[in-house]
C-alpha cells in the first residue's frame, strides 16, 4: 500500500524513480508486518499443551482415573472424526448443539449490544441515570446466575428466552462500561470546540461523543462477545427441554455418561468458536477504526 | 475604528475563591493585533475563555460579537477519526452549512495554510506544525472577525514556530480581524503583534503596554535589528518587574 505523489509520477511512465525520493503515502506508524515470531508462538505452545496433555493422560493420572482425560488422538478420533456413532455420539450431535448455542449467544450478545450502549448514553447524558443505575450494574455483573435460576424460571417461560435473558445478564457490563467510560472521556478542548460553537447534546453526543468513544466501544463489544458465548454455555447448563439442548447441556451429559473423547471434543469446539468470535470482533474494529486509532506498545 | 473586543474593568473570581484577574482594561480592534505576556498561572488563557464566553467574568464586562470567533486552542484539539478535510469542516458542520459550500470553504482555508494535498491524512499522520496549521484552517473556515489564541505555537520546535508566525502574520495581514494572542514568548509578542501588554501574577491585571511601531509585513530579519532587541528588552523588564 505504498502509494506515492507528485515527484515520481512522470510523463513518460518512467516509474524507476529511486526510492529515496518518493514521498512516502503510507502512515508512519501503521506497517504491517507479519513476523516468524507471530506464528511460532502460538505454535510452540500448542505443541507443549499437546505434550503436557498426552503426559496427564498417560502418566500423570493414575491408571484407573485416565478414562477422566482419553488422550489427543482419541479425542480426534471419536469426537471429531467420527461423524455420528448411535445416540448422541460423534461429531453430529456435538455440532447441533453447538449450532443451537451459536444462536443463543448471537441473539443475547445482540440484545446486550442495542441495550447496553442504550443505557449507557442515557447514564452520559444524564448524571442522575449513572447514579441511578450504577451500583446495581456492579451488583449484577457479580451475582451468580446459579442463584437466579428458580426466579428465572419462574418469571419468564420459553426455554430460549430464559436462556438469552442468561447471556445478556453475564455479557451485560462491559459494554455499558467500557461505552460510558469512552463516552465520557472525551478530551475538554473538543468538548469546548463544541461549546464555542453552540452544538446541541445530540450533535456533541453524534458527532463527538460517539466517535470518540469508539475504541473504547469495541474493547467492550469484544469482552461482551467473549462472555455472550460463556453465557450461553452457563444458560444451557440450567435450562434444557428435550431435543436438541445446547453445547452446555450436552457437555454436561457427556460428563454424566464419561465420554471423555466427545467430552472434550466439544469443549474445544465451544472454546474455537469463543476465539472465532473474539477475532472477529478483532478484525470489525480494525475495519472500524483502524485508519486513526492504534494501539501502541512499548518496546 | 470600532473595537471588535473590549475589556472594561474585567475581574474573575473562580468559584473557590481563587481570584484569576482584577481590573482587566483594554480594546482590540479590527486590524490589530494585541498579545497578552505574564507569568504562567496569572489568567491569560482565562481573559481568552471570557472573551469566547466560555467562562463568564465576575467583574466588570466584556464586549465582543460571539457570533464571529476563531479560537485557536493550546494543542490542536483536531478530532483523530476525521481526516484533515473534515476536520477543518467541523466548525461550518456546526453552523449547518450545506455540503458543497462547507467543502469550498474548507478548500479555501486548506489552500491558505498550506495544507493542499494532505486533505485526506489523518491528524497522527501529520507533523505538529501541520496539525497546528490544520487547526488555524479550521478556525479560518468561518473567516472570523475576531481571533482568539492561546499559546497556539507553544509546543513546537523553535524552526516551526517561526515560520507558522509568519504565516499567520501573512493571515493577519490578508484578513484584516482583530487578534488577541496569548504567549510565553517575548520575541513572539513582539515579532507578531502591534501592541503587546504585560500582566500581573496573580491576580492577573496589565501593568504595561507597548506598542509595537515595526510595519507589516515584517521580515524575519526583524528579529535581528536592535530596535527589535531593544523593544524586547523592555517588555522583558518589564515582566520581570511583574513577578515580584
Amino acid at each position: 500500500m505504498t502509494a506515492s505523489v507528485g515527484i515520481n509520477i512522470t510523463d513518460n511512465g518512467d516509474q524507476s524513480a529511486p526510492p529515496s525520493l518518493r514521498v512516502e503515502d503510507t502512515p508512519r506508524d501503521d506497517v504491517d508486518k507479519t513476523r516468524v515470531s507471530d506464528f511460532a508462538g502460538p505454535t510452540i505452545v500448542l505443541v507443549l499443551f499437546i505434550g503436557f496433555w498426552y503426559l496427564l493422560s498417560t502418566k500423570i493420572l493414575p491408571p484407573q482415573k485416565r478414562f477422566l482425560l482419553p488422550t489427543p488422538h482419541r479425542v480426534v478420533n471419536e469426537g471429531f472424526l467420527t461423524w455420528s456413532a448411535g445416540t448422541q455420539r460423534g461429531l453430529r450431535p456435538i455440532l447441533l448443539s453447538l449450532w443451537d448455542s451459536i444462536k443463543i449467544a448471537i441473539s443475547g450478545l445482540f440484545l446486550t449490544i442495542v441495550i447496553g450502549t442504550t443505557l449507557a448514553t442515557l447514564m452520559a447524558t444524564r448524571r442522575w441515570i449513572e447514579r441511578a443505575t450504577w451500583p446495581y450494574l456492579v451488583a449484577l455483573q457479580s451475582a451468580p446466575i446459579l442463584a437466579m435460576t428458580p426466579l428465572i424460571r419462574a418469571l419468564i417461560d420459553g426455554v430460549r428466552v430464559q436462556r438469552i435473558l442468561v447471556v445478556v445478564l453475564i455479557a451485560f457490563f462491559p459494554i455499558v462500561n467500557n461505552t460510558l467510560f469512552g463516552l465520557l472521556s472525551v478530551d475538554k478542548s473538543q468538548h469546548e470546540l463544541f461549546t464555542l460553537h453552540k452544538a446541541s447534546k445530540f450533535t456533541r453526543l453524534v458527532k463527538l461523543q460517539f466517535p470518540a468513544a469508539m475504541p473504547n466501544i469495541f474493547v467492550g463489544l469484544r469482552i461482551s462477545a467473549g462472555l455472550s458465548v460463556i453465557g450461553a454455555v452457563v444458560g444451557d447448563f440450567y435450562f434444557r427441554r428435550g431435543g436438541v439442548v445446547g453445547i452446555g447441556a450436552q457437555i454436561d451429559i457427556y460428563r454424566s455418561r464419561l465420554w471423555g473423547a466427545e467430552l472434550i471434543a466439544s469443549i474445544i469446539l465451544a472454546s474455537i468458536f469463543g476465539l472465532v468470535v473474539f477475532i472477529l470482533f478483532g478484525l470489525l474494529a480494525k475495519q472500524a477504526i483502524g485508519k486513526w486509532h492504534t494501539t501502541t506498545r512499548g518496546r | 475604528m470600532a473595537e471588535a473586543l473590549g475589556f472594561k474593568n474585567v475581574g474573575m473570581t473562580f468559584g473557590d475563591g481563587t481570584q484569576a484577574l482584577s481590573g482587566v482594561s483594554f480594546d482590540v480592534s479590527p486590524g490589530e493585533f494585541v498579545t497578552v505576556v505574564g507569568p504562567s498561572g496569572c489568567g491569560k488563557s482565562t481573559l481568552l475563555r471570557i472573551a469566547s464566553n466560555l467562562e463568564s467574568e465576575t467583574q466588570g464586562s466584556c464586549v465582543v460579537n460571539r457570533d464571529s470567533i476563531g479560537y485557536v486552542f493550546q494543542d490542536a484539539t483536531l478530532l483523530p477519526w476525521r481526516t484533515v478535510r473534515r476536520n477543518i469542516e467541523i466548525i461550518a458542520e456546526l453552523h449547518r452549512i450545506p455540503k458543497v459550500e462547507r467543502r469550498r470553504l474548507a478548500q479555501n482555508a486548506i489552500d491558505l495554510v498550506g495544507l493542499t494535498g494532505f486533505e485526506e491524512k489523518y491528524p497522527r499522520q501529520l507533523s505538529g506544525g501541520m496539525r497546528m496549521r490544520a487547526s488555524l484552517a479550521r478556525s479560518l473556515v468561518m473567516k472570523p472577525r475576531v481571533f482568539l489564541f492561546d499559546e497556539p505555537f507553544g509546543a513546537l520546535d523553535e524552526i516551526t514556530r517561526e515560520r507558522l508566525n509568519d504565516e499567520l502574520l501573512q493571515l493577519f495581514q490578508l484578513e484584516g480581524f482583530a487578534a488577541l494572542f496569548i504567549t510565553h514568548s517575548i520575541s513572539e509578542a513582539v515579532y507578531m503583534s502591534t501592541k503587546v501588554l504585560v500582566m500581573s501574577a496573580r491576580p492577573g491585571t496589565i501593568v504595561a503596554s507597548f506598542d509595537v511601531p515595526f510595519a507589516y509585513p515584517r521580515a524575519h530579519s526583524l528579529r535581528y535589528e536592535p530596535a527589535f532587541a531593544k523593544l524586547c528588552g523592555e517588555v522583558s523588564r518589564s515582566l520581570r518587574g511583574a513577578l515580584v
